[in-house]
């Protein structure tokens, strides 16, 4: 059974595995990929996701990308990571290509304005959503609620620069982490 | 400008912790207050095209650069944004195991949560502040955000009704 599960994915199967999670990856890959992944074709059970998911989240990237270079990389080297990227990214860049374009020609007219307008607002909407999702957990300490309003507010109406930003709350953030940890 | 497309999304790739969402302030503080690139409205317009299509998040980079300097610009930035985090996320996993339950690794995870936290908020914010230029797209983000965050439709329902009242009702 563990033989069957650490057997090598082929390149092909890298790149077919992530090319259906990410065409079909529709607001959000990971559900998808998770579910490729874990349940569809078994390549690792749950506890061996969430592990290399961890590591994707500790390190800076788009996680599920991040997770696809991790990944391939483990099973088949350099070109297995290149196969897997190129699986999950190839389609959905060539479609926002295309998307970006249109959107370059019509965007300015009547019709379509009125309709991105109102998608921009539904997108934002959506990052509002995510943003209390993720605060509520983490908002259950105090100096974390005191962190997170710091930063959003240096980076909101501060107009401070990611970097600066970091280098200013990272320290402080790290100082009460070691304390509690 | 393909080699400033590749500086910048580069930067921004080693600078993105707790993934794409938290760097979106700083991509609009470049390409909209610095640089000039697009509209605060353009930007969030096409960081909802993004989301709309099929994909991870972070081709909101390919679509400024295809913007910028055409399918090229689109391929540079997007490596630019992928590439230099995944070189480290391939390091890092090759001695990642060794140091899976060691403290100083529980004390960085844990710093970074309130900070993600932060930076996710000031990307609402900022979105907000972009797309929401009137009561009726301000009534359809606050909608969305109570459904996002209360529900488990599908995001896509979600943009597909706020394209249909902005439509219909703008």
């Amino acid at each position: 059974m563990a033989d069957e599960t650490f057997s090598k994915l082929t390149h092909k199967e890298l790149f077919t595995g992530f090319f259906e999670a990410g065409v079909t990856g529709f607001g959000g890959v990971l559900p998808v990929a998770r579910r490729m992944i874990v349940d569809k074709r078994k390549w690792m059970t749950q506890a061996q996701f969430n592990d290399l998911f961890s590591l994707c989240q500790f390190l800076p990237g788009a996680n599920i990308v991040n997770f696809a270079f991790a990944l391939g990389v483990r099973e088949r080297g350099v070109s297995g990571a290149a196969v897997a990227i190129l699986g999950l990214l190839g389609a959905p860049m060539g479609i926002v290509l295309v998307l970006g374009a249109l959107y370059a020609r019509y965007g300015a007219m009547p019709v379509a304005r009125h309709a991105l307008a109102g998608l921009a607002a539904a997108a934002a909407g959506l990052v509002v959503g995510t943003a209390l999702k993720i605060s509520a957990p983490v908002f259950a300490r105090q100096t974390n609620i005191a962190l997170a309003v710091c930063v959003c507010a240096l980076v909101l109406f501060g107009h401070f620069s990611l970097h600066t930003t970091m280098a200013l709350a990272l320290p402080v953030s790290l100082f009460f982490a070691w304390k509690t940890e | 400008m393909l080699v400033s497309l590749a500086l910048l999304f580069g930067k921004l790739s080693l600078l993105a912790v707790g993934g794409i969402n938290s760097t979106l302030p700083e991509i609009a503080r470049e390409v909209v207050a610095l640089r000039h690139w697009l509209t605060p409205q353009q930007f969030a317009q096409l960081f909802a095209i993004s989301n709309a299509a099929p994909g991870p998040n972070m081709l909101i980079s390919t679509m400024i650069g295809a913007r910028e300097d055409g399918i090229l610009g689109g391929i540079v930035a997007s490596l630019a944004m992928i590439l230099p985090a995944g070189v480290l996320v391939m390091l890092v996993d090759l001695f990642w195991e060794r140091y899976r339950a060691a403290r100083w690794r529980r004390v960085i995870q844990a710093a970074l949560l309130p900070i993600t936290a932060g930076l996710v908020l000031a990307a609402a914010g900022v979105l907000v502040r972009q797309a929401d230029t009137g009561p009726l797209t301000g009534a359809v983000t606050l909608v969305c955000a109570a459904l996002a965050w209360r529900s488990s439709l599908h995001p896509l329902w979600l943009l597909g009704g706020g394209a249909l009242i902005g439509l219909v009702l703008l």
